[in-house]
């Protein structure tokens, strides 16, 4: 904690290290519990039931991708019916302009190909991806462990309750370790 | 303490669950071990040598098809009645082997089968390059591949459109759009492993590779609030993934049973093509990883068990295409239809010395003998299939097979690997090399064209999966540590596990 005389303006947060999966859910919990807000723990895979412990909701993607479904599906309703059936009504066959059997396999690859970028760009958008500068990367041991087998608790300064040397007590309470303030810049 | 009564798995118990990391290994040596693929520097002599080879043999492919364009697609063997033979053989044998990357990932994900972690990355790497060695034979079969953006809908000075109709524009979208969602789903499941390897490059201090792996990680962080949102994305993408290669093999079965050769119309084809595609795949995956797996001292993650899986699945799939062998076969006797019946018996399963055989049977019960019975031209062929692909594979119902790695690479390599080429030349050739009228008979004689494309499409697809595993993590790092027990956060502590110091020492 000797880094607290830094000035609370160009403070991100402060973070701590918990020794296993086990520990970050059970720390999580207590931290929903006691009312934050802006604040996350960091895994290096996602943790089985993290989501009720930090209170989250299901994630939003999944709409995207219904979205995206549906226009892949428009879409190739669209582009067959106007070109066979309006455009250019050719006689193949002797089978009809425009029929649903010989669409259906159109319909299905884009309906799957339009809910792969929706998918793909829910994920990304909702994530703030790409964004190749985040405070949380100034910390040298999260970015020995972060990815590799490390679990952290980040509070952020934007959080109500949060007070720098407070909070770091109050996550060093919960079994945190190596309690560090991480700073807006680098 | 309650908790470890509770998970530590019954002693002595036969339906104990396997531990998929085997040797109780920790998070750490998951990252040093799959990192140390890319960023060790001794023992890789190897891999420059055949990088080198591969490289060299893939440049065939370009070369090939500059003599083809410049010349014109008579430089492959195709000509009346076989207008297709290799190319088309190729193409379904490459985009076969991509269905096992796609059903590890996805299918087995949605049926939670855990012990896809170790090799499902790979797998699917294995997908993205068959599926772009198969896409080069389609493309240039059309024959003037300047005109191939025909196959889009374009307007264009014709001002006609493509036929949506058609199966072989079925098959442009089936293929464009299974390559494009595996690769999505490929590189989404690479942005947290990329993320390890831009932290390691920071730490290393190797300026060019953190920039490169942080520009392809996106920033990735790791925070509860991106994995809930990448999980549920993982999810669609599994779900999505499942129908689509159900789809693609169906629609490229399709080319061939909604025309009107015999031996090419039947109902059974799209189901038998699955279950084809998914036999042949997973025989490519296992034929990749049990080298990969040696060499790189990845036996606690890709373990025996993983091949004993893969090796089960080959049989159940080798079962399955065997059957549809033979009910294909007794459908064109039952049908009563004679074209169909003989595009079966006098073209493809007749071998020398069959009337004999069946007189010498016959025989014993009485029965009349029959007429002589001409031996099918490509007998060898269909018999060679039918050894490779349902005897070759029974030898998987011995457990020592299944869970000796040497065996089980021979196994795969010369029965389903071999086998599968040969069901689609069987498939393809024998039933158009004898048209209706007899007049219009004729065999197909591959040139070196043929033969030189193909060997350059497999040097290609080697040398893309060797760059893949000396520059990219080859094993999901983070979904492997997710299904260590100790990430389960009913964990006891107790449970030791082994610290090992970095560098990832083997013991």
């Amino acid at each position: 904690m000797s880094q607290t005389s830094v000035k609370e303006e160009t403070i991100y947060g402060v973070g701590a290290q918990f020794e296993s999966a086990k520990a970050l859910l059970h720390a999580a919990e207590k931290v929903t519990a006691d009312g934050y807000k802006k604040w996350d723990t960091y895994s290096p895979f996602p943790v089985h039931g993290m989501d009720d412990a930090m209170g989250l909701s299901s994630s939003k993607v999944s709409a995207l991708s219904l979205g995206g479904g549906i226009c892949g599906c428009l879409t190739a309703f669209i582009m067959i019916f106007y070109t066979s059936g309006i455009d250019y009504p050719l006689i193949v066959q002797g089978k009809p302009y425009f029929a649903f059997e010989p669409a259906f396999p159109i319909f299905f690859e884009l309906t799957i190909l339009l809910t792969a970028f929706g998918t793909l760009a829910g994920m990304l958008i909702l994530n703030r991806m790409p964004t190749f500068y985040h405070p949380i990367f100034n910390w040298d041991l999260f970015i020995e462990k972060g990815q590799d087998d490390g679990f952290f608790v980040v509070i952020e300064a934007k959080d109500p309750l949060f007070s720098a040397e407070k909070t770091g007590k109050y996550l060093e309470s919960l079994g945190g370790m190596n309690v560090t303030v991480i700073k807006e810049e680098a | 303490m309650s908790d470890v009564a509770e998970f530590s798995p019954a002693k002595g118990n036969e339906m104990e669950r396997k531990v998929l990391v085997t040797n109780k290994r920790s998070f750490n040596w998951v990252t040093e071990r799959v990192s140390s693929v890319c960023e060790k520097q001794t023992l890789v002599w190897w891999w420059w040598v055949s990088t080198g080879i591969c490289g060299l043999v893939a440049l065939l492919v370009p070369a090939m098809l500059t003599y083809l364009v410049s010349t014109g697609v008579g430089v492959w063997g195709l000509n009346h009645p076989v207008g297709w033979a290799w190319d088309i053989t190729n193409f379904v044998f490459w985009i076969g082997i991509g269905h096992a990357g796609t059903l590890i990932s996805a299918i087995l994900f949605l049926t939670r089968q855990n012990w896809r972690t170790a090799v499902n990355r790979s797998a699917e790497a294995m997908t993205i390059f068959a599926v772009i060695c198969a896409g080069i034979f389609p493309a240039f079969h059309v024959g003037r591949i300047w005109f191939a953006w025909f196959l889009a809908p374009i307007p264009n000075a014709n001002a006609i459109w493509p036929n949506f109709k058609s199966p072989l524009l079925w098959d442009v979208f089936a293929v464009s759009t299974y390559f494009t969602v595996s690769l999505i789903f490929w590189y989404t499941g690479l942005i947290p492993d990329l993320a390890t390897f831009r932290d390691r490059a920071i730490r290393a201090g190797n300026k060019i590779k953190s920039y490169i792996y942080g520009f392809f990680a996106l920033g990735w962080k790791g925070g509860n609030r991106q994995w809930r949102n990448y999980e549920k994305a993982y999810l669609v993408f599994a779900g999505i993934s499942t129908p689509l290669v159900l789809s693609v093999h169906s629609i490229v079965s399709f080319d061939f049973a909604t025309s009107v050769i015999p031996g090419w119309h039947t109902t059974i084809f799209p189901p038998y093509f699955v279950a084809g595609a998914i036999f042949g795949g997973f025989a490519m995956v296992l034929t990749l990883l049990i080298p990969f797996r040696a060499i790189f001292k990845l036996e606690d993650i890709i373990t025996i068990k993983h091949i004993d899986n893969m090796s089960k699945i080959i049989v159940l799939t080798g079962c399955i295409v065997g059957y549809a062998y033979l009910s294909e076969l007794f459908i064109a006797w039952y049908g009563g239809n004679p074209y169909e019946w003989y595009a079966f018996l006098n073209n493809r399963v007749a071998f020398p010395g069959m009337t004999e055989v069946i007189n010498f049977f016959g025989g014993i019960f009485g029965a009349e003998p029959i007429d002589h019975i001409e031996p099918a031209p490509y007998w060898w062929a269909y018999w060679l299939m039918m050894s490779c692909n349902v005897i070759s594979p029974q030898l998987f119902w011995i457990k020592k097979f299944r869970t000796t790695p040497w065996i089980c690479w021979i196994i795969v390599f010369f029965g389903p690997n071999v086998g599968m080429w040969y069901e689609r030349f069987v498939i393809i050739v024998t039933s158009i090399h004898r048209d209706f009228i007899p007049g219009a008979w004729g065999h197909f004689a591959e040139t070196w064209v043929d033969w030189t494309l193909f060997i350059g499409t497999i040097g290609l697809f080697c040398f893309l999966f060797l760059m893949f595993v000396r520059f990219m993590p080859m094993v999901t790092m983070f979904e492997v540590k997710a299904i260590m027990p100790q990430a389960d956060a009913h964990f006891a502590k107790d449970e030791e596990i082994h610290e090992i110091e970095k560098g990832g020492s083997s013991s």
